[in-house]
């Protein structure tokens, strides 16, 4: 058998999801972004919604993922993509709409809405990528660093008394009666990603059932924010943010666990 | 005909809403209307107004200087308006609680103690249609049948049982504004 | 059937949303225009039309709602008064930018900072000199009357969507607050899903059945592309300027001296060309009904006729820029107004026009001419 005829279409087992354009990624090698979008889009491939969802992306690092994410999108200004969702989720009720945002733009500039849209309990899915910095804008401090931790604008590292502590906004919401799904998840790892992909369906499967709001938090690293390579930056974020950010369900079916 | 009238008193005393029915009385006999209220936190429990303007034509400024009519229902009220009635105006006022009464000599001034006869009525809030009824006796601008159709348009349904009572008020204040020269009182005093 | 209503400008101008169509109302209280979402929610228009209104958790969410709801072609609106309009700010650049319909109204109170809750102009700057970043304009109608706060939620919506441009109803707490008969039009159908998508299916995002999908955003990181998004809006509101151009002239015929003013400052200069004429003053008004685009040309021609202009707004002097660059020094231009939340009266604006045109006018303008010369 020739190279050729293993490539034919019908001996193929796995492909990317046409729901991913062709467009070089924008992210830092070995950044969890690239992976957290196509699951995104192969849990929207693989539910035939496609043609029905409405993606959100307001300011951060993806800012673009409307160049990736080959699906009808709206880029949002900072902080306010859970209220650009809340108003499409609300005057086309048949559609899946979901936002995709960072820890400055959802736990920091954008609290308010964030808080609120769970608190309706818009029928909507919130994914969240928390990395503890801001990526974007060249490693400044989010409300998601860790004590200690060195960013931009906390040089000498984070200190609680004058700079508050890390957020955590996934509990915090999970206790808010409109939230029906709440969940964080890791992408760095093969068994990490096929628990994450199973928590996006959820939260679609829920968005369909008219369930209220599903929160995903995916703890991932920001190996050039961080000024790691990417295997350290995973690493360190084993042995750091997990322990401050525990990975797993938080509610599940609209109950604490 | 234009009639520009403000009627200025306590919140809580129906100001508006009497400024409401007269506005409503002009548009049941096709004519043009305009109310402008003070508004926000100084209405509530302190003095409001309203600017209400019946005309046959189109009306320009909903906000004037001067009056035909001032309608008068508390002391800080008297002491705002009383010189912004246009000489040979009316002002209408009810004596209760006014303890400096109007001096001008070039306007018309009458009383009428609405607060009196609600009490006679037994039912106080019916004081402003008292003295609504006051004023079209002396300045016939509405006719009754058209400030009644006003009523039913302005009032909740559920209110319409009251308006016999309100037309009774109005009849009321009909009969009972009393002319009050500026001089008498003076000499009183 | 047209209905014959008295009501407040700001309960009209809710009825009139509901009756024009519209699909959808994101706001948060704030007097003088708190009214509008009041009425709203009283008149339940989710079961009476559809129309889905929603109060947010502040002013910013309540704008980031409208480009949400925009975004997908619904016609959507919002209403505020000049503090909650600086929060807004920065979305309604973002509508700007990223070329959507919406309408935003501004129901003027007195500033700067919480300023007063009576009624104002100065937010005319604001509304018609940008307001927030970037190259971008506002279509801006100034109703002068509760019928106008009526009829123009239906102008607004048609010019939103006819210039995929956000429009700004720039109203007063005088207007807001004020009865007037008001004549409210027959309730016009809603759009169903399948005729926005059939209509609008070009760039909005309403899910990419049967058509590539389209992409809503403001962001162009190519700098040669971000100036042809820039040129392309300089195109649209040089359109606006030939197209949609409005405004009214009252007694300017015969006129000596012109007063120009917009909304509740129109209605109370109209009463002062009134008292003028009474004393044989030949003044006339011209009323902007749109500030952007502005009455450039007829305030041109105007100044060849008449001996002064007085620019007369509840402001310490912001339109009054437009006008003198529109009449380009022909004749004198001054600006009387109150601010704080008081309003002028009729006859402050007549002793206004009498001392700072009539009797300095002509005196003045030769003086400036001079010194300019110098």
């Amino acid at each position: 058998m020739e190279v050729l005829d293993i490539i034919k279409p019908e001996n193929q087992v796995y492909c990317k999801t046409p729901l991913m354009t062709d467009a070089t990624l924008s992210y830092c090698p070995g950044c969890g972004h690239g992976t957290a979008h196509n699951l995104t889009m192969e849990v929207i491939d693989e539910l035939g919604i496609a043609e029905d969802t409405i993606g959100v992306a307001p300011v951060g690092c993806s800012v673009l993922a409307y160049d990736f994410m080959n699906i009808d999108m709206t880029q949002a200004a900072h902080g306010r993509a859970p209220a650009v969702a809340t108003a499409i989720a609300r005057t086309w009720p048949e559609k899946y709409v979901f936002t995709y945002q960072g820890d400055g733009d959802l736990a920091a500039i954008g609290t308010a809405e964030t808080i609120h849209a769970c608190n309706r309990g818009e029928n909507i899915v919130i994914i969240f990528i928390n990395n503890g910095i801001y990526g974007m804008t060249g490693g400044q401090m989010a409300p998601t660093t860790l004590e200690g931790m060195r960013s931009s604008t906390s040089p000498y590292g984070r200190e609680i008394k004058t700079m508050g502590s890390p957020i955590k906004m996934t509990e915090l919401i999970a206790n808010l009666p409109g939230v029906y799904y709440a969940t964080r998840q890791a992408v760095h790892t093969h068994k990490h990603v096929r628990k994450a992909k199973k928590a996006i369906k959820t939260a679609f499967e829920n968005v369909k059932n008219k369930k209220g709001l599903s929160f995903i938090e995916i703890v991932s690293n920001c190996n050039s924010g961080w000024k790691m390579t990417p295997n350290d930056a995973n690493i360190w974020m084993e042995e750091n943010m997990f322990p401050y950010f525990p990975l797993g369900d938080i509610k599940v079916n609209g109950k604490l666990k | 005909m234009t009639e520009e009238i403000i009627i200025a008193g306590f919140g809580g005393q129906g100001v508006l809403s009497m400024g409401k029915i007269l506005a409503y009385s002009g548009i049941m006999q096709n004519q043009e209307v305009s109310w402008m209220p003070s508004y926000g936190p100084e209405m509530r429990g302190g003095t409001a107004n309203v600017t209400v303007i019946l005309s046959d034509d189109r009306i320009s400024s909903p906000y004037l200087k001067v009056y035909d009519t001032a309608i008068i229902l508390n002391q800080q009220s008297m002491d705002k308006f009383e010189a912004s009635v246009k000489p040979g105006g009316l002002l209408i006022y009810d004596p209760n609680g006014i303890s400096s009464h109007p001096k001008r000599t070039d306007i018309n001034i009458y009383q009428i103690e609405g607060n009196r006869l609600a009490a006679e009525m037994g039912n106080k809030k019916i004081f402003n249609m008292i003295v609504l009824g006051a004023f079209l006796k002396i300045k016939p601008i509405v006719k009754l049948e058209n400030v009644i159709e006003g009523l039913k348009k302005s009032l909740p349904e559920r209110y319409h049982h009251l308006i016999p009572l309100n037309k009774e008020a109005i009849t009321k204040g009909m009969n009972n504004p009393i002319p009050f020269e500026v001089e008498k009182e003076i000499f009183h005093n | 059937m047209s209905e014959l209503k008295l009501m407040k400008g700001n309960e009209a101008l809710a009825e009139a949303a509901i009756r024009a169509g519209a699909d959808a109302y994101f706001g948060y209280p704030i007097t003088p225009q708190s009214e509008v979402i009041e009425y709203l929610m009283s008149e339940r228009p989710e079961q009476r039309t559809g129309m889905v209104v929603l109060q947010a958790e502040s002013e910013i969410a309540a704008i980031n709602m409208v480009y949400g709801a925009a975004s997908t072609a619904k016609r959507v609106m919002t209403s505020s008064s000049s503090p909650g309009i600086s929060l807004k700010l920065e979305g309604i650049s973002y509508l700007a930018g990223a070329e959507l319909p919406a309408v935003i109204v501004n129901v003027v109170r007195g500033g700067p900072g919480l300023g007063t809750i009576q009624p104002s102009q100065a937010d005319y700057f604001q509304s018609v000199k940008g307001g927030g970043h970037g190259d971008y304009k506002l279509y801006v109608l100034a109703p002068a009357s509760v019928q106008e706060m009526a009829d123009f939620v239906e102008d607004a919506f048609e010019m939103a969507f006819k210039y995929r441009n956000p429009v700004l109803i720039l109203s007063d707490g005088l207007i807001g607050q004020m009865m007037e008969k008001v004549v409210l039009k027959d309730q016009k159908k809603r759009l169903t899903n399948e005729e926005i998508i059939e209509k609008y299916g070009s760039w909005a995002v309403t899910g990419k059945k049967g058509r590539e999908r389209n992409i809503i955003t403001s962001l162009d990181l190519q700098s040669e592309k971000m100036e042809a998004r820039v040129h392309r809006l300089m195109k649209k509101y040089e359109q606006m300027e030939k197209e949609d151009l409005r405004y009214e002239k009252i007694l300017c015929d015969d006129a000596d001296y012109l007063i120009v003013a917009y909304g509740s400052s129109a209605r109370i200069s109209q009463k002062a060309v009134e008292l003028a004429r009474e004393k044989g003053i030949k003044v006339g008004l011209l009323r902007p009904i749109t500030l952007f685009p502005y009455p450039k040309k007829p305030l041109f021609e105007l100044a060849d006729q008449v001996k002064g202009i007085l620019s007369v707004e509840l402001n310490a002097g912001q339109m009054v820029e437009d006008v003198k660059l529109a009449v380009e020094h022909k004749v004198p231009v001054e600006h009387f107004g109150r601010t704080g939340g008081i309003i002028h009266t009729p006859e402050e604006i007549l002793e206004a026009l009498e001392q700072k045109i009539i009797k300095n006018g002509s005196v003045r303008y030769h003086k400036t001419r001079e010194s300019s010369i110098l």
